[in-house]
């Protein structure tokens, strides 16, 4: 799962083609994908958001696709204490569960329709 | 009084430089009961509510209930609970010098009766085991919880700390990283608390039963996605002596009800 960081982000897509905007929402309002237990967005239908992160309303006008990406695959190169986790590495990990031993929490397609639609949250 | 406040500032520095980054100190250490709604602590408070108080009448019943082939009750050695087992919760774990290691309240009463009743071990989170548990710890009720004094326990102590501060499993959070940094925050929604051992075992509503400590740290390890500890693995019953030692002071709730 080799990918290319230029600057603070990830300029090219990790599948080689777009994401697909309205899956990215269904997979950040999905609890299994973690994001809504921590942050909350302009997600109205959605009753239990967490308050641990920032609110991912204008999150498209603050960061750029490439930005956007790198965040996901990788959020502890922007801050080293974070506790987002990384969603698209499998190494340097402690103790992980048999059920998810030596997979990424989100897979490279699923991480393209997510940045694709976080890109499209703006005002 | 410039020289009062230096003596006052002096005695807090000796006595927060005992404490670890990010550690909560005494006077701020908060049970789970301070977050919950008055419909949950209402629950807890009266007797004839707290589904809990129906597992520590069956373990009262099991204390007089003769047992194994030795044919003796927990009555038989122990006498009055209310007054031989008062305060005994609040400090287990505890060294137990035949294993040369720390015993949880769970793995004592199965000690009990495999060497002085001569019967087979209760299972983990059975509800013979639970029962006896609560019965045991309710009599601890309002004591503050002293447990990790004895300097024996203290590598223990330590080796529980580690873990609490260790990033584990696919989402690589460490129990600090929620119930020391995050503490009064949501997560999706639920308030978390500091994760502190005031009243187990407890009932659980999203459980519809009481649980033990141990089936709470399994799930917080799994919800982070790593491999939980065996119950009775060493580990766990390292964090959990950590974790008593961490609520210090704190009274226990024994049978706490929590959401
Ligand atoms: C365990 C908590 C946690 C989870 C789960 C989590 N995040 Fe985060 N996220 C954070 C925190 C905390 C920050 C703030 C910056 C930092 O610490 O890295 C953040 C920052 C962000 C930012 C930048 C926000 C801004 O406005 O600056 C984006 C975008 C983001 N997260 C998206 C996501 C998405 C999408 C998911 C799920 C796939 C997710 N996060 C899962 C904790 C989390
Ligand atoms: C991603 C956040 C998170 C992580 C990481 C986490 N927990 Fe929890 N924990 C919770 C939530 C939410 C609850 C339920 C509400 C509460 O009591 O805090 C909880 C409950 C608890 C409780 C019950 C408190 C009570 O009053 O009954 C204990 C004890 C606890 N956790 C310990 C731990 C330990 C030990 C670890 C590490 C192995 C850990 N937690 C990791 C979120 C977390």
């Amino acid at each position: 799962m080799p990918y290319r960081i230029v600057g603070d982000g990830i300029p090219e897509s990790l599948t080689g083609s777009p994401g697909d905007a309205a899956r990215g929402r269904a997979l950040v309002l999905a609890r299994s994908t973690t994001c809504i237990l921590c942050h909350s967005g302009p997600f109205p239908e959605t009753r239990f958001q967490g308050d641990l992160a920032p609110d991912l309303r204008d999150a498209g006008n603050r960061w750029s696709a490439s930005q956007l990406r790198l965040r996901l695959v990788d959020a502890s190169r922007f801050n080293p204490q974070t506790i987002m986790p990384s969603y698209y590495r499998n190494d340097d990990l402690v103790r992980v569960g048999r059920n998810f031993a030596g997979k990424p929490i989100l897979a490279a397609a699923e991480i393209e329709d997510i940045v694709a639609f976080l890109a499209t949250l703006r005002d | 009084m410039k020289f009062r406040r230096a003596i006052a500032a002096a005695a807090f520095a000796v006595a927060s430089s005992a404490l670890l980054a990010g550690e909560i100190p005494p006077g701020a250490r908060r049970s789970g009961y301070s977050f919950m709604g008055p419909e949950t602590r209402a629950m807890q408070d009266d007797d004839t509510s707290n589904p809990g108080m129906l597992f520590v009448l069956d373990g009262q019943a099991l204390w007089m209930k003769k047992s194994g082939s030795a044919d003796k009750a927990c009555a038989d050695c122990h006498g009055d609970a209310r007054s031989s087992m008062k305060g005994v919760a609040a400090r287990y774990p505890a060294f137990d010098r035949t294993q040369g290691r720390p015993v949880t309240l769970d793995q004592r009463i199965n000690l009990c009766r495999a060497g002085h009743q001569q019967a087979t071990p209760l299972p983990y989170e059975s509800h013979d085991l639970l029962a006896l548990s609560a019965f045991v710890a309710h009599q601890s009720r309002e004591v503050p919880i002293t447990a990790g004094d004895d300097p024996q326990l203290k590598p223990f102590v330590e080796q529980g700390r580690d873990f609490f501060n260790q990033r584990e499993g696919q989402l690589n959070l460490s129990c600090a990283n929620c119930h020391e940094d995050n503490f009064d925050k949501r997560l999706a929604g639920a308030p978390i608390t500091q994760g502190q051992l005031t009243g187990y075992p407890l009932y659980r509503l999203e459980w519809q039963t009481l649980g033990s400590l141990e089936r709470r740290l399994r799930s917080c390890m799994t919800g982070v996605r790593a491999q939980a500890y065996d119950y009775g693995a060493p580990e766990l019953v390292a964090l959990e002596l950590y974790l008593m030692s961490r609520a210090r002071g704190l009274p226990m709730e024994t049978p706490a009800v929590r959401p």
